[in-house]
């Protein structure tokens, strides 16, 4: 299956680089929310509990920019046959599909955690960045497996714009619950409290917990 | 399969799209090697049949059994035997050519240098390079004949191939998918004059249904004309 996975994780980036479709629409949300966040909030800086809400439900509207576009060319352009037609195991395309969310989301967060503390943080992040990339780390691995659960739900269906925020903000509650929860002490003002193992522990937890689901199910969603 | 088993066998085999039946009772067999021409007007059953046959589509009745294994229990065990090729090319169109297949040979675990010999083959190697969005139709279609055969498939799956070819593009993948490749073939047609020459077998098809189903030496140009009045 690891070959199988490198092909079609190969194909997925190189899709990406030649259409630069979801990346960048993610990033430009992302700052643009920021911007609208300094503004609206009408205070020049956010920390502990606002600070986490703020950084989360941002990327998480981000993520689902990305969560819509992960099968469209497939859809579209006859992958899903093409794959399908191959002698290989089904559950390499949700692997695949999930590495390559995770990588995007990884890429946005590289310009997004940044740009949040420029535009609205109060604390300095360098004494809290180590905890606060495992917390990342954590949650985009639930945010990915999630995703592409919905998204391979979704992209058979007539609606699926409008499926994949009704399905997987629903679903992705307990990933933004347990992120913001274990952000929250690493943004206070007074300095950096210790990473909240029972959080991150319930992040793990719903992260293995879907991608048992998804590797249940995920077949059927492929299957006629 | 044993030698005597036949490739591709339909034994009331059918198939619904909601209440709607695509398919109906459907019996045939076509023998290793042979070539079954299917003909029939805009929606007769043709490409369902097909996708019947290449595990796309479960089938609702009957029982189809391809290369010896049932579908769709056996899916497994036929996909990487079977070269389809659809209406739609299956290429990223933002991928190049080269690109496109050797995805399709890394899925197949197909020799690299398989993709060079195929784009050789079909006229392809000097646009390789280009992405598929940037190619004529006649050149997509001949990059979806090389992704067909890539795998080296017993089995030939072909919803109307030469559709968009110019003559001299059907003479470079007529050895590749042609009658002359000796493969076992099940192809679509609407041009009797074209396809019947290469047919073994004829099936007719009429709103779903078996409107004729004989030896090609015992079918008219008239009788095909028929299915379309």
């Amino acid at each position: 299956m690891r070959a199988t996975v490198a092909a079609l994780l190969r194909k997925e980036l190189a899709l990406e680089l030649r259409t630069r479709e979801s990346v960048p629409a993610m990033v430009l949300f992302t700052v643009t929310t920021y911007v609208i966040f300094h503004f609206g909030l009408d205070r020049n800086s956010v920390e502990g509990d606002l600070a986490a809400g703020v950084l989360w439900v941002t990327l998480l509207f981000a993520a689902i920019l990305g969560i819509n576009r992960l099968f469209v060319a497939d859809h579209e352009q006859g992958g899903f046959d093409g794959f399908l037609l191959a002698p290989v195991d089904r559950t390499a395309m949700l692997v695949a599909k999930a590495v390559a969310l995770l990588a995007f989301l990884c890429l946005v967060e590289l310009v997004a955690v940044p740009a949040f503390a420029l535009l609205l943080l109060g604390p300095s992040l360098g004494q809290a960045l180590p905890e606060l990339l495992v917390v990342l780390l954590a949650a985009d691995v639930g945010i990915a497996v999630v995703g592409t659960l919905v998204a391979a739900l979704a992209i058979q269906t007539r609606a699926r714009d409008l499926m994949v925020p009704l399905l997987a903000l629903p679903l992705l509650v307990p990933v933004v619950l347990g992120a913001s929860q274990a952000t929250s002490p690493l943004l206070e003002q007074r300095g950096a409290a210790a990473l909240p193992g029972d959080w991150l522990s319930l992040l793990a937890l719903y992260d293995l917990l879907f991608a048992l689901i998804a590797y249940a199910v995920f077949d059927f969603l492929l299957e006629d | 399969m044993s030698t005597t088993d036949p490739a591709v066998a339909l034994h009331g085999a059918g198939r619904r799209y909601g209440e709607r039946a695509a398919l109906r009772n459907v019996s045939l067999e076509l023998a290793a090697g042979r070539t079954l021409v299917v003909f029939g007007p805009n929606g007769a059953g043709k490409t369902t049949l097909l996708r019947m046959l290449a595990t796309l589509l479960r089938p609702h009745a009957g029982e189809v059994r391809v290369l010896g294994h049932e579908l769709p229990d056996d899916g497994y065990a036929v996909r990487g035997r079977i070269g389809f090729l659809g209406h739609e090319p299956l290429l990223y169109r933002e991928l190049t050519g080269r690109e496109n297949l050797r995805f399709h040979a890394r899925l197949h675990r197909a020799a690299p240098a398989r993709v060079d010999e195929l784009l050789d083959a079909v006229g392809m190697r000097a646009r390789a390079d280009d992405p598929v969005a940037e190619l004529s139709r006649g050149m997509v279609q001949r990059l979806a004949v090389a992704r067909a055969v890539l795998h080296e498939p017993e089995l030939l799956l072909l919803d109307e191939p030469l559709a968009n070819l110019d003559p001299a593009a059907v003479a470079q993948v007529d050895p590749l998918i042609g009658r002359a490749s000796g493969h076992t073939r099940v192809l679509t047609s609407h041009d009797s004059a074209g396809a019947l020459p290469s047919a073994d077998v004829v099936l007719g098809l009429k709103g779903g249904r078996v409107a004729l189903l004989a030896g090609a030496a015992d079918v008219s140009a008239e009788q095909i004309a028929q299915l379309y009045a």
